[in-house]
């Protein structure tokens, strides 16, 4: 495997890819000034028939894209394995299966290499739970086979100071459905690339997203999807908050219908709630068409404040005005968190986007 | 039992003008169990009277007072003067993306009582008002207005008058917009309110139909941001032969 080290340049911010993202507070991922160590977080404790999960060596777990993305070309530079999380054909798990980051810190980087591998006619919901402290790069490549559908959900609750970089990389393949819920309400910044890679016709992929950002924290979501075949179909809907001085958040939808990709259905939406001044939330939309020949392609971003006429419905029935935030933030975000389908987490969630709230009303 | 006193009100709206003045000094008061319509064309300034006592910050009150049972209304935050007992049942009843219905009565039922009310109980309350006003119990699961028709948004505003019982309802234009079913299921389930809750009502309408179902006690003719005339019942009938017309550029 050739190295990459002499040829990838160090982003400056004036790429369009980092033009938001502000670097200096990325823990020198970018820039390979990180100290790194060798944590092997990720851990799998389940034991379901169907599922494997493996540390290989990266000569057996070669990756499956090419990127440019710097920090995962330094990722891919350093990591001497990958953690392998394979379901087998045919097998439908009917339970999540959870992957946590055990061992965290701040004083040093951990540079990870996950391979998701999901079988034909498989099925499987996996989360990652991500929380505590943290400077984390991550790798995540995905196959989805013919026929096999993922549900892949990664929850972002780290603590403040958290710093996490990473690429979701999503093959998809004939028939398969893939569908990504990423959540992040914590840490100081936090980068997610979630891609989409359709490599025969008849796939689709569903992209959501929340993420709520309060002072001083930094959150991009920048997310690409491929329709280089003809026939599949893409979803993006991510909804995000933002309260409180320097509270930033950056979604960017990139589509691209290249022209074999006749047929093609897409949509994506991004919607921002402003809750106090001093926010920002930067929204932008890219969809980039070579062939008219399609079902549909569209997309909205909207940024907009507490809507009075709810507050003063729910406050007209006795609510008071902070109970009805609560409950408009809730109902703003249940969209997306109800898609979890864990009780329990989601129950954890709204309870956390509450606390958030709380804290941007003092 | 409570009264609801409304004295010399001013309110004005801000335009692209400046402010404008919507109402010019209304006098009314309304007891428990009293049901007083106030009636009058389009743009007199009926619904500013309704969202006026309601406390929506859009309108500015620049005289008069507004009491209940001797307390200063205009003082209170939104919240508070439902809690003194307010209630307005509105005409556009507002969408709450991802609130169930469900969560919404049990969350103002709470801040309104004062505690939580107990499951077992409360699941058999919304049961019987929901019955009561013909809804499906899938409705519960629904998000506050999103995507109601327009009778099952005055519906929804009349299951709350019935369980959220207020000293005082505020009724506006609650008949618009709803076929001759919904009109007679919606006025039993005002009229229920009056018989349980002894609720004092006043009724904001443009037309008389719905004072076929609810019957008033009194009648304000409401036009350019004042009453105008006011009788018992009869009046009702007065203006469904002759309409606003002497009222109205008088």
């Amino acid at each position: 495997m050739s190295t990459l080290t002499t040829n990838y340049l160090t982003p400056t911010g004036r790429e369009e890819a980092w033009r938001f993202t502000p670097l200096k507070r990325l823990g020198g991922l970018h820039d390979g000034s990180a100290k790194i160590e060798d944590r092997n977080s990720l851990s799998y404790s389940g034991s379901s028939a169907g599922v494997s999960f493996d540390r290989l060596s990266r000569a057996l777990a070669p990756t499956l894209t090419e990127i440019d993305d710097v920090i995962v070309s330094r990722i891919r530079d350093h990591a001497s394995d990958v953690a392998v999380l394979t379901i087998k054909a045919e097998s439908e798990i009917a339970e999540p299966i959870y992957l946590n980051r055990i061992k965290g810190g701040l004083a040093s980087a951990e540079l990870s290499r996950v391979q998701i591998r999901i079988e034909s006619h498989a099925k499987a919901t996996i989360i990652i739970e991500n929380n505590g402290g943290a400077v984390l790069a991550e790798d995540i490549e995905i196959s989805v086979a013919p026929g096999a559908s993922l549900t892949f959900i990664t929850l972002q609750e780290w603590d403040a100071g958290s710093i996490h970089a990473a690429r979701h990389h999503a093959i998809v393949d004939r028939d398969a459905t893939f569908k990504s819920i990423v959540v992040t309400v914590g840490g100081s910044l936090v980068r997610m690339l979630p891609t989409v890679d359709f490599i025969a016709p008849g796939a689709s992929a569903e992209l959501l997203g929340v993420y709520f950002a309060t002072s001083g924290q930094f959150f991009e979501h920048r997310m690409f999807v491929d329709h280089k075949v003809p026939n599949a179909k893409s979803r993006v809907n991510y909804k995000g908050a933002l309260a409180g001085d320097q509270a930033h958040t950056v979604w960017i939808g990139d589509v691209f219908i290249r022209a074999a990709a006749e047929g093609t259905d897409t949509y994506e939406l991004n919607r921002n709630l402003l809750l106090t001044d001093g926010a920002r939330a930067d929204s932008v939309p890219n969809l980039e068409i070579e062939t008219g020949e399609i079902v549909g392609a569209g997309h909205a971003s909207t940024t907009g404040r507490f809507d009075d006429e709810q507050l003063f419905y729910l406050m007209s029935r006795g609510i008071e005005l902070e109970d009805a935030r609560r409950l408009v933030v809730r109902g703003f975000f249940n969209e997306i968190v109800s898609e979890i389908g864990v009780e329990t987490i989601q129950e954890r969630l709204m309870n956390r986007i509450d606390d958030e709230l709380a804290k941007a009303g003092k | 039992m409570s009264t609801l006193e409304i004295r010399g009100l001013k309110v004005s709206v801000d335009t692209e003008n400046g402010a404008v003045e919507i109402l010019k000094g209304v006098d009314l008061t309304i007891k428990s169990g009293q049901t007083h319509a106030i009636m009058g064309p389009n743009g007199s300034g009926k619904s500013t009277l309704a969202y006026s006592i309601a406390g929506h910050p859009k309108y500015a009150i620049t005289g008069g007072t507004v009491t209940l049972d001797g307390a200063d209304v205009l003082e209170m935050t939104v919240d508070e003067r439902a809690k003194a007992g307010l209630f307005l049942a509105m005409q556009y009843p507002v969408e709450v993306p991802g609130v169930s219905v469900s969560n919404f009565l049990r969350t103002a039922a709470t801040a309104l009582r004062g505690e939580a009310p107990k499951l077992r109980t409360w699941v058999g309350e919304v049961k019987d008002a929901m019955e009561a006003l013909h809804m499906d119990p899938s409705f519960a699961q629904r998000n506050v207005n999103e995507g109601f028709s327009g009778g099952e948004k005055k519906r929804h505003e009349i299951m709350q008058l019935e369980l959220l019982k207020p000293k005082i309802a505020i009724l506006d234009e609650t008949d618009s917009g709803l076929d001759v079913d919904a009109l007679r299921i919606v006025s039993e389930g005002v009229n229920r309110a009056k018989d349980s809750n002894n609720v004092g009502v006043l009724l904001i309408t443009h037309y008389t139909r719905i004072l076929k179902y609810i019957k008033p006690d009194f009648v304000h003719v409401f036009a350019n941001g004042r009453v105008v005339e006011e009788g018992g019942p009869e009046l009702a009938d007065k203006l469904e032969a002759n309409g606003y017309a002497e009222y109205v550029g008088a």
